[in-house]
């Protein structure tokens, strides 16, 4: 089992990312095949901007068994006040800065729901969000 | 499509990478980085007017490994720096995406959708 933790700093878009590339490199050193590490790198990076777009920090914690990996990631931040609308695509309260950035279309959830098997949401308004991903390496001719 | 057809074509710099390659089956044009991450293509060109570090970012996870800046949008240091970390090449034009992409589409250059 390999166990890496990073911390992601709200609202700093030039470190945005770089927990997804890290974990690319990874994923590579293992020989997953390259295009669940997309999915999989594709699904974390849309989570990461989601932490920069829109938290005051967060915490991803990632686990990679022979079988799957999981991705966990905390943060403190406004909480999500309906789920449902933000698994909507083209529900989005971002802020111009973040859609400035190319981001902020509403996009990111749909996709990272689109892109893992198994996708848990925990929010607390006023309090923070918590994404449990989980993706098996055994799909690969998906 | 090779990327010295296209850099002909566009009177295009290249900024990063290398002028030899494997061959270029797609293009795709987008300032929405959201919309890029949604794509299954590699081994594609993304035409782009939005230059920052996650336009680069978004390529290395999409597995992205060429990205055309139009309208003399310069990549800055850091987009240079990341971009030779991660194999892509970056090429910059003077022209917009429009006429990019209508001479790319016109010379064979096939779309993602």
């Amino acid at each position: 089992m390999v166990r890496l933790r990073y911390e992601i700093e709200g609202g700093n878009f030039n470190r945005a990312g770089n927990a997804s590339s890290n974990v690319k490199k990874v994923l590579k050193q293992l020989n997953i095949d390259q295009r669940l590490i997309k999915k999989i790198v594709v699904a974390l990076y849309e989570a990461e901007v989601n932490i920069v777009a829109h938290a005051y920090e967060g915490v991803v914690d990632v686990e990679i068994s022979p079988s799957q990996i999981n991705l966990i990631l905390r943060d403190k931040g406004p909480g999500i006040p309906n789920v449902d609308e933000a698994m909507k695509e083209g529900f989005s309260t971002a802020s111009q800065k973040v859609r400035e950035m190319g981001f902020g279309a509403g996009m990111g959830l749909p996709n990272i729901k689109k892109n893992v098997d198994l996708l848990e949401i925990e929010t607390t308004v006023g309090v923070g969000t918590t994404l449990k991903m989980t993706k098996f390496f055994n799909d690969a001719t998906e | 499509m090779k990327l010295s057809l296209i850099v002909e074509l566009l009177d295009a710099r290249l900024v990063s990478g290398k002028i030899e390659g494997e061959e270029i089956e797609r293009g795709f044009c987008s300032d929405l980085m959201s919309d890029v991450l949604t794509l299954e293509t590699d081994r594609m060109l993304l035409v782009t007017g939005m230059a920052n570090l996650q336009t680069i970012r978004t390529a290395e996870m999409a597995d992205i490994h060429y990205v055309l800046l139009v309208r003399n949008k310069k990549a800055s240091k850091e987009m240079l720096n990341l971009a030779a970390e991660s194999g892509i090449v970056l090429i910059e034009t003077a022209m917009s995406s429009f006429r990019c992409c209508g001479i790319l589409y016109g010379a064979g250059l096939k779309p993602v959708y």
